[in-house]
């Protein structure tokens, strides 16, 4: 039995009802604290309104010479040239090449690992298989745009006779290495969430682990795993050093992975690095096809989260 | 967890073991190959990078000749723009989290807070270029300068720093608050006498890891316009600048091979630092995590 010493408190004072209708000189300082608080948590606002506002007042400019309706149906892509097109399905199709290319590498080989990683590998495997993963996604993107230019494009060449210096496969292929990570450790974590006991149950009516990774494990994580299946499209889309240095700076419209193309966010950075004037309509195409990617990735941004919140089973 | 024992006589039984175990081959080489290519990338670049590295490569102004070139610009460049960004992300960063995890309550403006947040996060990083294009360089008129560039990247690392930073508030245990609430501690109290110390490990790993990502970054800010060619270093906050990602891009756009040697040796450098940081930030957070206990 511990005896506690008795506190001295002091008898308590009466309180009178002027002290309960003004806060006490503590509680203005504690709003006083709060304030900048709040201002920074408003910081994120000022920039989503920044990034619309700066988007929309250029992109209308640039339809206010090119209608809409050029910009959708073009088939050509030439705003540097003199005979300027400007049809953002040149760029689209390139984006949407580089990307398909690299979800064929990182969505199979991420969820592989994810299963592996989550249903296979004992404790010490995972402790060193984990951390490469994370230098892998650590990695800045510069660095595989040199990896894809200068070793995986030499290596397809002596695989691929005919296969341009500059091509959508290289660079798709070195997208997907980079985007991996995020679908591995995305699907892991949803893989993660399923309870023992589904596996356990699983297991007493004389499953297999195999079984019980494809026919448990992932229809149970489904919903995560699309999520981040959605997530990789959206970072494949929007990843720009990578096939500004490896796929080439030639807007073509087409599927063929060999030749050189241009990404949308290829032409951004082709664009910025020249000596194009401001507030020429040259120079606001870059604004143009920044909105529309913007656009397709908040897109699946906001379907990714909808896939999270609404397919999310909830175990107990 | 084991499967059920071999003696378990279900029809097909071999043969759906078999099965399993090359599933289990594929899976495992599956996550190997990160391994490898991992291996490659870093051997193709010290392969590449390794002779040329020298004390004036690193000193040396860049140079029409690849043989005289050197990163300094671009290395003072780098630094320069961390610290400017740290200075401007990280108090706005833990601020706001701190107000979202300790002082908000459940209302549409926190709620739209927390949803834009997590979409700024999923903005392609060009977009950040673009914004600090039209807002910094030109609305501000801060010219293609350094403070346009940190202001770019701050902006671009701050939701990682808030989501980060939350996560670590609210890893701190509901009873260490309750503790200094009962004793009297006002709520600033608690949150900066009590909260925050406890999850300085954490912020410390996340702010790490966001000031990696801005010192790998090279997109926005080659929209924002910072370039390549640069012979003096910054020495104020509205001068010009390069940095290590923008000074590898113009190498690499090279078509001269002795030019994609620069690029390799300047990749060198650049993941040294990047792993010195997050190897910093390891010990510190082990560090930090050994001294607190509950």
């Amino acid at each position: 039995m511990i005896t506690l010493p008795r506190p001295d408190v002091a008898a308590p004072q009466r309180l009178r009802a002027r002290d309960l209708r003004r806060p006490p000189r503590r509680t203005l300082r504690e709003l006083a604290c709060e304030l900048p608080l709040l201002l920074a948590a408003l910081v994120s606002i000022v920039t989503t309104v920044g990034i619309i506002g700066v988007l929309a007042a250029e992109t209308l400019a640039f339809f206010r010479l090119v209608p809409l309706g050029q910009f959708l149906t073009d088939t050509q892509w030439t705003p540097l040239f003199l005979e300027k097109h400007f049809g953002i399905v040149v760029l689209l199709s390139g984006t949407l090449l580089t990307t398909a290319i690299a979800m064929l590498v990182a969505l199979p080989l991420g969820l592989l690992s994810a299963i592996y990683l989550s249903e296979y590998a004992r404790p010490g495997v995972r402790r060193v298989l984990k951390p490469v993963l994370e230098i892998l996604a650590g990695i800045p993107t510069v660095v595989y745009g040199y990896f894809a230019l200068l070793f995986v494009t030499p290596l397809l060449q002596a695989l691929i006779p005919g296969l341009a210096v500059f091509n959508a496969l290289s660079a798709g292929i070195v997208m997907g290495i980079m985007i991996l990570p995020l679908v591995s450790s995305m699907s892991e974590d949803a893989m993660a969430a399923v309870p023992r006991a589904l596996r356990e149950g699983a297991y007493a009516l004389g499953a297999t682990r195999f079984e019980v990774a494809t026919q448990i494990v992932v229809p149970a994580a489904l919903s995560g795993i699309v999520a981040a299946f959605i997530l990789a499209v959206s970072r494949a889309i929007g990843e720009t050093m990578i096939v500004a240095i490896a796929a080439g700076l030639s807007p073509t419209l087409t599927l063929n992975p060999l030749v050189p193309i241009e990404t949308m966010t290829a032409y951004i950075v082709q664009v910025s690095q020249g000596d194009t004037p401001q507030g020429t309509l040259e120079y606001r195409t870059i604004f143009a096809v920044g909105t529309t990617l913007f656009m397709l990735t908040l897109a699946l941004n906001i379907v990714s989260q909808w896939v999270l919140d609404r397919f999310r089973e909830e175990y107990q | 967890m084991s499967p059920p024992a071999a003696s378990y006589s279900a029809p097909h039984l071999m043969r759906r073991r078999l099965r399993g175990r090359l599933f289990e081959w594929l899976a495992l080489a599956s996550t190997v190959v990160a391994i490898v290519v991992l291996a490659l990338l870093l051997l193709d670049v010290l392969h590449d990078g390794l002779p040329r590295l020298s004390w004036s490569f690193l000193t040396n102004y860049p140079s029409r000749l690849a043989a005289r070139a050197g990163i300094a610009p671009a290395l003072v460049g780098s630094v320069a723009l961390i610290v400017l960004t740290a200075a401007l992300a990280l108090p706005t960063g833990i601020a706001a989290a701190v107000w979202l995890e300790e002082y908000a309550r459940r209302s549409w403006l926190t709620r739209v807070i927390e949803v834009n947040i997590a979409n700024l996060a999923g903005v392609p990083s060009i977009i950040y270029g673009l914004l600090g294009l039209g807002l910094f360089v030109r609305a501000l008129n801060l010219q293609r300068s350094l403070l346009a560039g940190a202001l770019t990247m701050a902006l671009l690392v701050l939701p990682i720093i808030i989501l980060n930073t939350r996560e670590a508030l609210r890893a701190v245990p509901r009873s260490q608050r309750e503790a200094a609430y009962a004793l009297g501690a006002t709520r600033s109290q608690v949150v900066w006498g009590v909260v925050v110390p406890a999850a300085l490990p954490g912020i410390f790993t996340g702010i790490i890891l966001a000031l990696s990502r801005a010192i790998g970054e090279t997109a926005p800010l080659i929209v924002v316009g910072a370039v390549a060619f640069i012979a003096f270093l910054p020495t104020s906050p509205l001068d010009p600048f390069t940095v290590l990602p923008i000074q590898i891009f113009n190498w690499v756009s090279r078509p001269q091979p002795a030019f994609h040697a620069n690029a390799a040796a300047a990749i060198l450098v650049l993941l040294v630092v990047l792993l010195s940081l997050n190897a910093t930030a390891i010990v510190l957070r082990d560090r930090a995590r050994r001294s607190l206990r509950w």
